[in-house]
């Protein structure tokens, strides 16, 4: 079994009308063994950009915990946050230091850049980024997640719409991978709020 | 075939581990206490490589003590992890500990809390938790009679049953179980659990 899937992840996320939603599974495995059923992979950077880490476990709260220190320094050098186009090639400058011995993580960028424009990219572990208008996904239960967006996904829907369908989409797929599952995580992100749910699936 | 687990009570946390120590197919010894006592309110069990494991847990049990000369007061738990983490994460691509760790420790502002730490480094904050190829036995067991909120009584008696499935599912089964018990009155050792006296 590949390094990428020891842990077991799922993420998606989705672009609506000045909105996004991310998501992801909530499974932590050692390979075959299911070890918790609450583990977080989306981590928020403000209050208007979140970073979803699929891959390793390990890499992932390394990556999460530089990432934010940058981010950190970031606001007290400039006094504000930073817009998601910058992350995102933050993100992939970190890990493409990392070129030849690189971190085993997929991450999902998802914000709300200038005018609250969403804006969603992902890119694989050594930084190669991959902007999308519509949705991205990663983890072990990408293919699936991939045809259930694709047949799922309108453009320009408002928020609630949009939580029903990434809700959706997640859960179809992660149902069906065994590596990733127990229940869904769901953050919904409008310019006025943020919206977090627990979705319950195949609790297996 | 060492396995090392652990779980959250009420107000305590247990964690039950093997005591021998092997080497291919000789027994050196089956008194091997693998749950360190980092301070007044934390244990510390692991498993895997001997050497790695006596090494580490040495290491952090010294760095622990070095904080609470330094600062005059003990880490708390959820720090301890995370120094643990780090250690692990750091020397994960140079040179890594094959050691796989169950913390629990107690806090008057937090309670208990119980972390699972692989040997890549993975932090988790858990209820139950388990290694080795004992754990198939012990996390379903777990899975099956664990409720939060246990007394005392409740957990050493579930601790009993996961031994007794480890011991008679497990095709080389370790010969002796020690338990070790984390409260608000400290970090002590609870019984053993021995078919081989030493």
């Amino acid at each position: 079994m590949s390094i990428f899937e020891y842990n077991g992840s799922a993420l998606v996320a989705m672009v609506g009308k000045n909105c996004f939603a991310i998501a992801s599974d909530r499974r932590l495995g050692v390979h075959l063994q299911t070890v918790a059923t609450d583990f977080q992979r989306i981590f928020k950077i403000h209050d208007k950009l979140f970073l979803g880490l699929s891959g390793l476990g390990s890499d992932a709260q390394t990556l999460h915990q530089r990432l934010v220190f940058r981010h950190k320094l970031y606001q007290l050098r400039e006094e504000r946050d930073m817009k998601p186009e910058t992350f995102a090639s933050l993100v992939s400058a970190v890990l493409y230091e990392k070129r030849f011995g690189p971190y085993f993580c997929q991450p999902v960028i998802a914000g709300l850049g200038d005018d609250d424009k969403p804006f969603i990219c992902t890119m694989d572990s050594i930084g190669a980024k991959e902007l999308a208008k519509d949705f991205v996904v990663a983890g072990t239960a990408s293919e699936s997640l991939y045809g259930a967006c694709e047949s799922m996904f309108k453009p320009d829907m408002d928020h609630e719409e949009l939580f029903e369908t990434v809700s959706q989409a997640l859960i179809s797929s992660i149902d069906r991978d065994c590596l990733s599952g127990w229940g869904g995580h769901v953050y919904v992100v409008t310019p006025t709020e943020v919206t977090e749910r627990i979705l319950k699936g195949r609790m297996d | 075939m060492e396995c090392v687990f652990g779980m959250v009570g009420k107000d305590f946390a247990l964690v039950v581990a093997d005591t021998s120590a092997v080497n291919s197919i000789l027994v050196h010894k089956s008194n091997e206490d693998k749950i360190m006592v980092l301070d007044n309110h934390k244990l510390m069990g692991a498993s895997g490589e001997a050497g790695d494991r006596a090494q580490f847990t040495e290491y952090v049990q010294k760095n622990v003590s070095l904080y609470q000369f330094r600062n005059g007061i003990p880490l708390t738990t959820k720090a301890a992890a995370n120094f643990i983490r780090g250690e692990l994460a750091t020397a994960l691509r140079k040179n890594p500990y094959q050691v796989n760790i169950i913390l629990a420790g107690y806090e008057k502002e937090t309670g208990l809390s119980l972390y699972f730490i692989d040997y890549i480094a993975t932090l988790h904050k858990v209820d139950k938790a388990a290694f080795g190829y004992g754990s198939y036995f012990a996390l379903s067991m777990m899975d099956r009679h664990y409720h939060p909120d246990m007394t005392v009584e409740e957990a050493v008696k579930l601790a009993d049953q996961c031994i007794d499935e480890i011991r008679s599912r497990l095709v080389v089964a370790p010969q002796n179980f020690v338990i070790k018990i984390v409260d608000k009155d400290g970090a002590r050792e609870h019984s053993w659990r021995r078919t081989t006296k030493e």
